[in-house]
């Protein structure tokens, strides 16, 4: 591992978009900043900059609106880059599936790295879904 | 002398630095019962933000930040070899001003609000420089650093220790820490997203953050002067209020701008000019 993959891994920052969720998930993720999980000690932020970021965390059912911002949002973010999806319902529409507006699942619209299931996904199962991405980054 | 001088600014102080900035965001998340990053984050940051691919609103973005970061190390090298301070705070505007039209030349209204804010919080901390700057001409009848570091003074501090009060406050505005981080905020991102930062990305970004190491030498560098006759103890004065300012910005949430500017102006201006007033009478 060279130094700048080395870097990649340490400093993930991370841009959240919440495609429709219930707002189970994204708590989840927010829960993840608190001093119980403290995800910056992997150096991880939580920017809200698409310009700044270098994971894509995207929660919820994605439908044809936000469709529209997700793939913008991915395309503004610099290379490399890698997208998590968190949660049934952003995996494939959980259940809203059946719904006439909902998308099933986001990798329709951005390609996803790593799917990390759950009605909400575990903090736990989060973090480790964004190492498997820095994994995929610097293997790419 | 001088070569040693210049390399030690060039090489060496963004280094300390990028420790100084490691540790306050390590002392920050211990304040906060958190583990914190590693003191090393920083420099991967740096080292991953030259990496990112490149995307660039326009040109004049390039531009600006390199301005401003050769301004930076300017001014830091015009401090090494005791140059002149009133030079030396020119230079240091002009590469702020040149960051700030960065800011203004892309449409985001975030960047644009903040590039806004970002000469409010240089109106705020420029006349507490300069009353510094007039300060040590009172006491020594020269604008050179070397004068002041070859004359045989008294410790600046001694008759002049609003000033320490006054550089604490510069360090606070110039770094974005709270109560003061009106334009940007140095660690979380606020209202205005990352404010003037917002637009600048990859390895403009880390150009700025290098620039920001570069800084907070050259700020602490400033209150080291006040200890002109020893600068081991000058160099620890300014570690302590490097602490005082991280300390200041975990116990502080961010005031309007209104408010920084009128602390600035009769907190901060009142004192310099009543030290200033004193140091008159006294002679
Ligand atoms: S997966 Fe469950 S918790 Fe998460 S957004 Fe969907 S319904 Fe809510």
């Amino acid at each position: 591992m060279n130094i700048l993959q080395k870097s990649r891994a340490k400093s993930p920052w991370i841009l959240h978009y919440d495609a429709g969720a219930c707002n189970g998930c994204d708590i989840e993720i927010l829960a993840c900043l608190t001093p119980v999980y403290d995800i910056e000690r992997f150096g991880m932020v939580n920017v809200g900059n698409p310009k700044h970021a270098d994971v894509l965390l995207v929660t919820g059912t994605c439908n044809k609106r936000s469709a529209r911002v997700l793939k913008n949002l991915y395309d503004q973010m610099p290379d490399p880059k890698v997208v998590v999806a968190v949660g049934a319902c952003a995996l494939s529409g959980g259940i809203f599936h059946e719904c006439y507006n909902v998308l099933q699942g986001v990798d329709g619209t951005v390609p996803v790295d790593v799917y990390v299931p759950g009605c909400a996904a575990r903090p736990e199962a989060i973090m480790e879904g964004v190492m498997m991405a820095l994994e995929k980054m610097n293997q790419r | 002398m001088e070569i040693i001088n210049i390399f030690f600014v060039v090489v060496i102080a963004p280094v300390i630095g990028g420790l100084l900035f490691g540790l306050d965001r390590k002392l920050t998340a211990r304040l906060q019962k958190r583990m914190g990053p590693p003191i090393l984050q920083p420099f991967y940051d740096l080292i991953k933000l030259f990496g990112k691919g490149r995307i660039a609103a326009n040109q004049f973005q390039l531009i600006s930040v390199s301005v401003y970061i050769a301004c930076t190390i300017l001014s830091l090298i015009l401090l090494a070899t005791g140059q002149d301070l009133l030079v030396l705070l020119f230079v240091l505007a002009l590469g702020h001003i040149m960051l700030i039209l960065g800011g203004f030349s892309v449409r985001s209204p975030y960047s644009q609000i903040g590039s806004q804010r970002e000469i409010l919080q240089l109106m705020a901390y420029e006349p507490l420089l300069v009353f510094m700057v007039i300060g040590t001409y009172l006491k020594t009848g020269s604008f050179l650093v070397s004068n002041l570091m070859t004359g045989s003074y008294k410790p600046l501090l001694i008759s002049l220790p609003a000033f320490l009060l006054t550089q604490i406050i510069v360090m606070a505005i110039k770094l974005h820490k709270s109560p003061f981080d009106i334009s940007a905020s140095h660690h979380a991102h606020q209202e205005l997203v990352k404010g003037i930062y917002t637009e600048f990305s990859g390895a403009q970004l880390a150009l700025i953050e290098m620039a920001h190491w570069y800084e907070l030498i050259l700020l602490m560098g400033f209150i080291a002067l006040l200890w002109q006759t020893n600068l081991i103890i000058g160099g620890l004065i300014a570690f302590a209020c490097f602490l005082a300012v991280i300390l200041l910005d975990n116990i502080s949430a961010r005031l309007t701008w209104k408010w920084m500017i009128r602390f600035a102006w009769t907190f901060g201006v009142g004192i310099s000019v009543a030290n200033l007033t004193a140091i008159y009478i006294l002679r």
